[in-house]
């Protein structure tokens, strides 16, 4: 049990270590794909530290609920990537929050952020927050889908059993979880606002869906809703890893495997870093209105394989 | 000239360029009569003629550009120095409308029946019954001007909100506020405040020598340096009476076509990047930023800045640098070719460009849409085509054009732009004739005026000079083509929605200094 405990701690503090890391590494790979040299892969630390030295700017008009959101979006990315198994299977923390719950974490994080922008009444995070509620709505009936299908492989909504069912188990081919792998990068991209839904490069305010909502944020505030970002990448990473790479993650109680299981979340991670920039370096922005149209392709793609696993796999 | 069979008793100025007075009341009626031609208004502004003895003396002018079959028609007006005013031209040319209220604000001529009088370039940095382009006008550092607001025109009824954008935005760009009314995201009004670069230009000058006023004519408008130097230096030329030496035309003639290849290469980026295609833009700018570094091995400045001077050029073009220029600009067409096909192929970028920020022809032509993206609206002008003075005489342009108006017809015409300067580059560079870089200018001989005009990368850009007896500047006027385009920037997003103004924006890339003064 000690070591259990052990394990989660240490799972949840490399997830929130190494989240920036990987946001550079798809920076890295972005700006190498579109032809210009790279900043340094540690620069998302960079860019925290500097944020963490600066002072606040806080509008006058801003309530507590203001400078207390970004705490919360932070503690709910944390949550999730407690939850998430990453390196160990089925750790202490995990019979916490199923599959559904954690899809209520990403909400409860975003409601606050929505709130947020609102709070301090600027047109844009107003805007911003609109937008963010019209993608989300779409977004999450898709991701509940991706989950649904798992769930029904492996007869239950908890995320160890779903990974001990795919990765443990005999090896069994699923056409279902092709289905909610599209669907589950979809959902990804519109979740982590990147490249076709949002463009987390942009300066164009009036394009902007997540930046729009957190424009009059600095210093610490700022540095912890990067860093949620980054974290909230790293766990949607961690998720698709766990539902549709899962070959690698330690099963429970099993310590020798543990080495194995940090190489091969590394790799795994890197490859799907490297992937995300591939496909936002070929892809443009969709028309805010095309999102919708987008989201509900993502979602029927969650339906489908939902269906194909009543077909082929009962 | 005759303009729609009626003699306004114009003569020629220059080669295209027609000069006449007419009263004010006769204003309208040319106006109109230009509007039956087919013509447009290219450009007005006014002039504080009080210190000139003799010619019309103890008066205010008023000045309009009209472009017509026979080419550019130049009238002025003489007003009454008391009660300068004189009748709208708004109604027929409802581009007047913005040089209109900023000749107001400039020197106090009053349009007469305007519907909008509001203030245009005034801000606060002087008061409302001060008027800076007027001789007597005593600049004083002192007090602040009294703050006396704009009124926005509002939208009203359920669900409608406005989002007020700039003057500062996010990124690094000119200062102009937009109010948006809208319902959604669903723009329903679009209104412009700009302004917010202006500089006093015209006003600083006043006195200059005609080498100076050379290097401000050029930093009106950055991005449009040649264009403007060039222009300016025509009017300085046509006024003395000057021969410009025909190497030095040809050479002026180049710098204009490099300067439109380097816009259009960094507006085809930036048109990606605001779609999200990275891609696309570090490609562009890869290519630009090698197009601007040979720039400065050969004539010594990236923009070639201050490379057109009154009387010829200052940078000359051996061997070795014509076969460099003629290497890099075949380079570069193949490169934009190979791009070309890879935004063409593009679904995303195609259904982001395509439908979006549409002005229909019959609403350019009525509104006066010019230049670029006049020519992606089917309005068919180019200087360079219909009026060509040297070296465009002996090179024959192709016109590019489109019909339909939207962004994407505005990136079509940038790109056959590109390709037809890039040939017409190489044209020149085989073509370009021995001779003299500059001659000497004769020394003016009493109050004399030019106008120039040559076809920037944005548009049809005028320089009106007047040069006193002293041989200093006495009033320059340099009109961009943004002044006819921004209006139509207001109509071209209504019906879109919010997210898609600055794609929409950037494939006019108007320019906020050029227009501000």
């Amino acid at each position: 049990m000690t070591t259990g405990i052990l394990l989660q701690i240490a799972q949840t503090l490399a997830a929130i270590l190494l989240a920036p890391l990987l946001m550079g590494w798809v920076n890295q790979c972005r700006a190498w794909l579109q032809g210009r040299s790279a900043p340094p892969i540690t620069q998302p630390y960079r860019t925290l530290r500097k944020l963490f030295h600066k002072d606040a700017v806080i509008a006058h008009n801003a309530s507590p609920l203001f400078r207390f959101a970004p705490y919360m979006v932070f503690a709910c990315m944390a949550l999730a990537a407690g939850l998430v198994p990453t390196i160990a299977n089925d750790l202490p923390f995990s019979p916490a929050a199923d599959a559904i719950a954690l899809v209520g974490v990403f909400a409860l994080a975003r409601v606050f952020l929505a709130l947020a922008a609102m709070d301090i009444g600027t047109s844009f995070g107003t805007l911003g927050a609109r937008r963010e509620m019209l993608v989300a709505f779409l977004a999450e009936p898709a991701l509940l889908m991706v989950f649904f299908t798992a769930s029904l492989i492996s007869q239950s909504t908890e995320l160890p059993t779903i990974v001990e069912t795919l990765a443990h188990k005999e090896f069994v081919l699923y056409p279902s979880m092709a289905f909610a792998a599209v669907a589950f990068w979809m959902v990804s991209t519109a979740e982590n606002a990147r490249i076709p839904v949002d463009n987390p490069t942009t300066h164009l305010e009036l394009t902007m869906i997540h930046e729009a909502m957190i424009l009059e944020y600095s210093a610490r505030h700022l540095a912890l809703i990067e860093w949620a970002v980054a974290l909230k990448l790293f766990t949607y990473s961690a998720l698709g890893i766990a539902l549709f790479l899962p070959w690698g993650i330690a099963p429970q109680g099993e310590l020798n495997a543990l080495p194995l299981a940090v190489l091969a979340l590394v790799a795994k991670m890197a490859v799907g870093g490297a992937a995300l920039s591939l496909l936002e370096a070929i892809s443009a922005k969709v028309r805010l209105f095309r999102a919708p149209e987008f989201l509900g392709t993502a979602f029927l793609l969650g339906v489908l394989g939902m269906l194909i696993h009543f077909l082929l796999e009962v | 000239m005759k303009i729609n069979g009626l003699d306004w008793n114009l003569a020629p100025l220059a080669e295209h360029i027609w000069r006449g007075e007419v009263t004010p009341d006769a204003l309208p009626d040319l106006a109109r009569a230009v509007k039956e031609e087919g013509g447009q208004l290219v450009a007005l502004w006014g002039s504080d003629e009080r210190h000139l003895a003799g010619q019309g003396s103890g008066c205010f002018a008023v000045h309009a550009a009209f472009i017509t079959a026979g080419g550019l028609a130049w009238v002025s007006a003489a007003l009454d120095a008391k009660q300068p005013a004189y009748p709208d031209l708004s109604a027929t040319f409802p581009q007047a409308e913005r040089m209109q209220r900023a000749t107001y604000d400039l020197l106090g001529l009053t349009a007469e029946g305007a519907v909008d009088s509001r203030k245009w370039l005034r801000h606060k940095a002087w008061a409302a019954d001060e008027f800076p382009l007027r001789k007597d006008f005593a600049a004083s550092a002192g007090d602040p001007a009294p703050v006396d607001g704009y009124p926005f025109i509002r939208v009203e009824g359920e669900g409608v909100h406005e989002i007020p954008v700039g003057p500062i935005h996010a990124g690094t760009i000119e200062p102009g506020h937009f109010r948006f009314s809208i319902i959604g995201d669903r723009i329903l009004k679009l209104e412009q405040r700009l302004g917010y670069t202006h500089q006093g230009v015209e006003k600083r000058f006043e006195g200059r020598d005609l080498a100076t006023g050379a290097k401000l004519a050029g930093r009106v408008s950055g991005d449009s340096h040649s264009a403007f130097t060039w222009a300016y230096c025509m009017a300085v030329e046509q006024a003395l009476g000057a021969r410009v030496p025909e190497r030095a035309q040809w050479l002026r003639g180049l710098f204009l076509e490099i300067e439109r290849v380097a816009n259009h290469l960094g507006d085809l980026g930036y048109l990606g990047n605001d779609v999200a295609l990275s891609f696309g833009f570090m490609q562009f700018w890869r290519l630009k930023e090698d197009w601007l570094r040979l720039c400065r091995d050969l004539f010594g400045h990236r923009y070639l800045f201050d490379r057109i001077v009154p009387g010829g050029v200052a940078a000359d073009l051996d061997d070795p640098g014509r076969r460099r220029l003629a290497d890099l600009s075949h380079r570069i067409e193949g490169e934009v070719r190979e791009l070309k096909a890879i935004y063409d192929e593009h679904a995303t970028l195609q259904d982001r460009f395509a439908n979006t920020g549409i002005c229909k022809p019959a609403l350019a032509a009525r509104l006066g849409l010019t230049g670029l993206a006049g020519r992606a609206s089917a309005q068919a002008w180019d200087a360079r085509v219909q009026f060509p003075q040297a070296p465009y005489d002996r090179l024959e342009v192709n016109m590019a054009t489109g019909r339909k108006g939207d962004v994407l017809a505005r990136a079509e015409v940038r790109f056959a732009e590109v390709f037809e300067s890039l040939r017409l580059i190489r044209a020149i560079l085989d073509k370009l004739p021995n001779g003299d870089l500059a001659a000497p200018l004769p020394v003016a001989d009493g109050v004399c005026q030019g106008l120039g005009w040559v076809e920037g990368w944005r548009g049809e850009i005028l320089v009106a000079v007047r040069i006193a007896a002293d041989g200093r500047l006495d009033r320059v006027h340099p009109h961009d083509p943004s002044w006819q385009n921004w209006p139509l920037l207001e109509i071209g997003v209504l019906g879109n929605i919010v997210p898609d103004f600055p794609l929409i924006n950037k494939s006019f890339n108007l320019s906020y200094s050029g227009q501000d003064l």
